[in-house]
């Protein structure tokens, strides 16, 4: 998996696959409030997306796709999506996370508000959960040593 | 040499479970009492209140947000811990 | 005493997987294999959770229509959504503590060379003294 793989079959369609993956996701992801779905879910497919690219090919096609520091920023996005509406809520002069003041902000009422407010905070975990499988399983396999095999094969 | 004392606390801890199955309810009981408590009000008023009709989503993130904002620092927690443990820094 | 047993089998059949996980991390001695136990023992707990929210003659606990128009909804017709809520929570958990312990493992194997309990215990007490 480190190493070039070099199989003609796999590669080409695992390359064919990953776009359809990644949008099945953000299908799971936005049909959340009315089939079974959401934010976790979405996520966990995402990640499954790039592991593919990672088994077909070897970790600087990797990385190339996907690089360390867009991963480190995505880790922290999300978090800060999520404590972002709630802090908006109490901006607005409410309790924390009480999504109905957010209808001050939007042009809607402030039932429909609060399905507003569940989409986004969503959207907040989808991005963290995305993040943190993806840098948990290249942490495991290359076990912590992303920039020695990097080095070694010429990156 | 670790099987003999592992079989004897197997077989108290069935004979614990099952001594304690007595009072548990009926599977598919509609009476039982985790169906009366909290959750007939989440199901009757999910789409007049937030107007999702998924409930498990309208409980997990309007109902119960702040306990998944918690879980999210958990696993963000969990991806630096492990970047903590395994990395090593070559060049100082 | 037979209508005892049959009218809980949920709960017979998640005691056997239970205690097929806390053998596993009892009487085993490599660590891979404790692990996978306590990954067994997690899952049986989270599949019991999971049985209790079920109702006879319940249906699935999403209100139909569209955006929910049939909005007059009994409790009685859905099945309970909180232990699902609860479980999604506890899978979350379960899949950090399994990337920890993982971790772990390595780095065990980095220092001492190997996964056998009794192996490691004499390279311990050989390095303290």
């Amino acid at each position: 998996m480190v190493r070039e793989f070099e199989d003609v079959i796999i590669q080409t369609l695992c390359r064919f696959l990953v776009p359809f993956i990644q949008t099945y996701s953000l299908y799971v992801f936005a049909h959340g409030h009315s089939s079974p779905g959401g934010g976790f879910q979405g996520g966990c497919v995402m990640a499954a997306a790039f592991v593919l690219i990672f088994i077909a090919y070897d970790l600087n096609e990797a990385k190339r796709r996907f690089r360390e520091k867009a991963l480190l920023i995505f880790c922290c996005l999300g978090v800060f999506i999520y404590a972002g509406t709630g802090w908006a809520c109490l901006l607005l002069g409410s309790n924390f996370l009480d999504y109905g003041f957010l209808s001050k902000v939007l042009p809607t009422d402030p039932v429909k508000a609060r399905y507003y407010g569940m989409a986004m905070i969503e959207l907040g975990v989808q991005i963290t959960v995305m993040a943190i499988m993806v840098s948990i399983f290249l942490d495991l396999v290359t076990r912590g040593e992303h920039e020695e095999i990097m080095e070694e094969e010429g990156a | 040499m670790k099987k003999v004392p592992a079989f004897i606390a197997i077989i108290i801890t069935a004979f614990l479970l099952i001594y304690a199955a007595e009072d548990f309810p009926k599977w598919a009981d509609p009476y039982q009492p985790a169906s009366l408590h909290v959750s007939p009000r989440y199901i009757e008023k999910t789409v007049e209140e937030t107007a999702v009709p998924n409930m498990v989503t309208s409980v997990l993130a309007d109902y119960r947000g702040y306990d998944t904002m918690f879980e999210t620092t958990v696993i963000f927690t969990a991806g630096i811990v492990v970047m903590m443990l395994l990395r090593r820094p070559k060049k100082w | 005493m037979l209508e005892y047993l049959i009218s809980k089998y949920n709960y017979w059949m998640y005691v056997v997987i239970i205690l097929i996980g806390f053998y596993g991390m009892m009487a085993k001695s490599n660590l891979m294999k404790k692990l996978i136990g306590m990954g067994i023992f997690q899952w049986a707990i989270i599949f019991y959770f999971m049985s209790i929210s079920a109702k006879k003659g319940a249906t699935l606990q999403i209100i139909s229509g569209h955006h929910g128009a049939y909005a007059v909804a009994r409790a009685v017709d859905y099945v309970n959504p909180l232990p699902s809520v609860l479980m999604l929570t506890a899978i979350v958990v379960a899949v950090a503590t399994t990337g920890i312990t993982l971790s772990v493992l390595i780095l065990i194997f980095r220092r001492y060379g190997t996964f056998e309990e009794d192996e490691i215990i004499k390279l311990m007490n050989e390095k303290g003294k």
